[in-house]
C-alpha cells in the first residue's frame, strides 16, 4: 500500500523507526509512572474519574456477574442439600439458643425504655440502610475490594460502613452515582477504630491483606483473650458504635489478630450504612422513635 | 481492503478481536465467583490475552492501546494509578523484542515464555507496591498469582488461537 522505499532510504528508516519505537515505550512507561505520582497527589481527582468509569461499567459488570452468582448459588444448594440433616439439627438448637435470647432482649428493652423516659436520654442517631448487590471483586494481588452497585443516587457516601449480615466488611473509598466501591477490611490500607468488647479497650484494626487483620495501638498491659469480640467503636463519627466486627484469633506478643465475621468472598449482597451524624446526609432523618429491636 | 463500506467494516470488526477480546478477559477476571480466597490469586487474564496478541499480531493491539488497557484495569479495580499501565507496557516491550523466538515455536515453548512473562511482571507488581507502600511486602501473593495464571494459560492460549484462526486468518 506505501510507496516502495529504495534500499538506502530503507537502511536509514529501519533505525529510525525502531528507535522511535523504542523511544515511545520509554514515554509510555514514564507517563505511567507520572500518573503514579498524580494518583498520589491529586486523590480527589483520580476518584472523581474512577468513579465515572465505574460507573460506565457497572452495568456490564451487573450483567455478566448474574451467571456467575447463578453458577454459585447452584453450588452453594448441592452442597445444602448433601448437608441437610446436620444443617436442620444444629439450625434448631440455634432456635432455642435464640428465643432464649429473644426473651431477655424484650425485657431488657422494655426495662431500658422506661429507665430512658425516667432520664430524659437523648436517643442515638439513626442509621438508615442502603442494601446493594456486588457485582465485582477484582482482586489482585494486593488490593481488596469490591465494586457495589449503588452510589450517590441511594445516598451512599465515602466513609460508609459497609455491613453483611454477620458483621462489618469494610469501607466505601470511592461512591460514583450509581456505583461504589468498598475497601474491605482486610486491605493493606484499611483501618478501622474499634473496641475490644469485654475490657472496652480501644484499638485500631489495621488491615495487612491476609484473612486475619491486625489490632494496633493496644495498651501493653491489657488482657485479651483469643475469643474476645471486636466491635466498631464509632470514633472518628462515621461509623455507628458497635457494629461486630470479629473475634480476636490469636494473641501473640507482637501481634494481635482479629477473625472477622463476614468471609468476604462469599458475600453476595451487602448493607451500606447511613449513619445519622448531625450535618451529615441523615440529619434531616427523624430518629427512630422507638429505638430499641426491630 | 479496497472493497466496499461492507467489506471494510467487516474488516475492522476483524481487526478490533484483539481488544475486545483483552477488554473482554478483563471484565470476565473481575466477576465475584465466590470461591474460599479466590480473589487474591485470581489469574491475570488480560496479560495472557496482551502476550499471545503481541506475538501473532502486535499491528492490530498497539502500545498505546497496551498502556490504555492498563488505564481502565486501574480504574476499575481500585489499584494505585499507573501500576498496571507500567506493567502492560513493559510487557509489551519485553514480548515484543523476543517476538521472533516464540513466533512459530511450540504450544509448550508458548506456555513456557509466558511462565517467565507472567512471573516478571508479578515481580514487577510487587516492586512498585512496595515503593508506592514505602515498605517491604510479602511478594507471596504476587508469586501466588503468578502461579495460578501460568497454571490456566493453556486453556485460554487455546481460546485465542480458535479466535485468531477463526477472525483474522481468512
Amino acid at each position: 500500500m506505501k510507496t516502495r522505499a529504495t534500499g538506502s532510504v530503507v537502511r536509514l528508516a529501519a533505525p529510525l523507526r525502531a528507535l522511535a519505537q523504542r523511544f515511545s515505550f520509554l514515554l509510555l512507561v514514564l507517563a505511567a509512572i507520572a500518573l503514579m505520582m498524580v494518583g498520589k497527589v491529586d486523590t480527589v481527582l483520580v476518584d472523581g474519574i474512577r468513579g465515572r468509569v465505574t460507573d460506565a461499567f457497572a452495568p456490564i459488570l451487573d450483567a455478566i456477574s448474574r451467571p456467575a452468582a447463578t453458577a454459585a448459588r447452584f453450588v452453594e444448594s448441592v452442597h445444602e442439600v448433601v448437608n441437610l440433616r446436620a444443617e436442620n439439627e444444629r439450625l434448631r438448637t440455634e432456635n432455642e439458643a435464640l428465643l432464649r435470647w429473644q426473651q431477655a432482649a424484650q425485657r431488657l428493652d422494655g426495662e431500658n425504655r422506661s429507665l430512658r423516659s425516667l432520664l430524659n436520654y437523648k436517643p442515638e442517631l439513626a442509621s438508615s440502610y442502603v442494601t446493594a448487590r456486588v457485582v465485582a471483586d477484582p482482586g489482585g494481588a494486593f488490593v481488596r475490594t469490591v465494586v457495589v452497585t449503588a452510589g450517590q443516587r441511594d445516598g451512599v457516601r465515602s466513609g460508609q460502613a459497609a455491613v453483611s449480615g454477620r458483621g462489618l466488611m469494610g469501607r466505601v473509598v470511592q461512591a460514583g452515582e450509581w456505583s461504589a466501591r468498598v475497601l474491605l477490611i482486610t486491605d493493606l490500607n484499611s483501618r478501622i477504630p474499634v473496641l475490644i468488647e469485654p475490657s472496652r479497650q480501644r484499638a485500631v484494626m489495621s488491615g495487612d491483606n491476609s484473612g486475619q487483620p491486625r489490632l494496633l495501638y493496644l495498651s501493653g498491659d491489657t488482657a485479651l483473650a483469643v475469643g474476645d469480640r471486636v466491635v466498631t467503636s464509632g470514633h472518628g463519627g462515621i461509623f455507628p458504635p458497635g457494629l461486630p466486627v470479629g473475634l480476636v484469633s490469636e494473641v501473640g506478643e507482637s501481634r494481635v489478630r482479629v477473625q472477622p465475621f463476614v468471609d468476604p468472598d462469599r458475600v453476595e449482597h451487602l448493607q451500606l450504612v447511613n449513619f445519622g451524624l448531625p450535618g451529615g446526609l441523615g440529619a434531616n432523618i427523624p430518629a427512630d422513635p422507638a429505638g430499641g429491636l426491630r | 481492503m479496497t472493497g466496499g463500506f461492507w467489506s471494510r467494516l467487516d474488516q475492522t470488526g476483524r481487526n478490533i478481536a484483539p481488544f475486545a477480546v483483552t477488554v473482554a478477559l478483563m471484565l470476565f477476571g473481575m466477576v465475584p465467583l465466590r470461591l474460599p480466597s479466590y480473589a487474591a490469586v485470581a489469574p491475570m487474564l488480560p496479560l495472557m490475552a496482551l502476550y499471545y496478541w503481541v506475538i501473532h499480531r502486535p499491528d492490530l493491539l498497539r502500545p498505546s492501546v497496551a498502556f490504555g488497557l492498563g488505564l481502565l484495569q486501574d480504574l476499575l479495580s481500585g489499584t494505585p494509578l499507573g501500576m498496571t499501565p507500567l506493567i502492560y507496557v513493559l510487557v509489551y516491550w519485553v514480548v515484543l523484542t523476543q517476538r521472533r523466538f516464540f513466533l512459530g515455536t511450540s504450544f509448550t515453548m508458548l506456555w513456557f515464555g509466558f511462565a517467565l512473562i507472567a512471573f516478571g511482571a508479578s515481580v514487577v507488581g510487587w516492586l512498585a507496591w512496595s515503593i508506592l507502600n514505602l515498605r517491604l511486602l510479602s511478594p507471596d501473593p504476587a508469586l501466588m498469582q503468578a502461579v495460578m495464571t501460568v497454571a490456566v494459560f493453556p486453556v485460554f492460549g487455546w481460546l485465542f488461537i480458535r479466535i485468531h484462526r477463526a477472525f483474522l486468518q481468512a
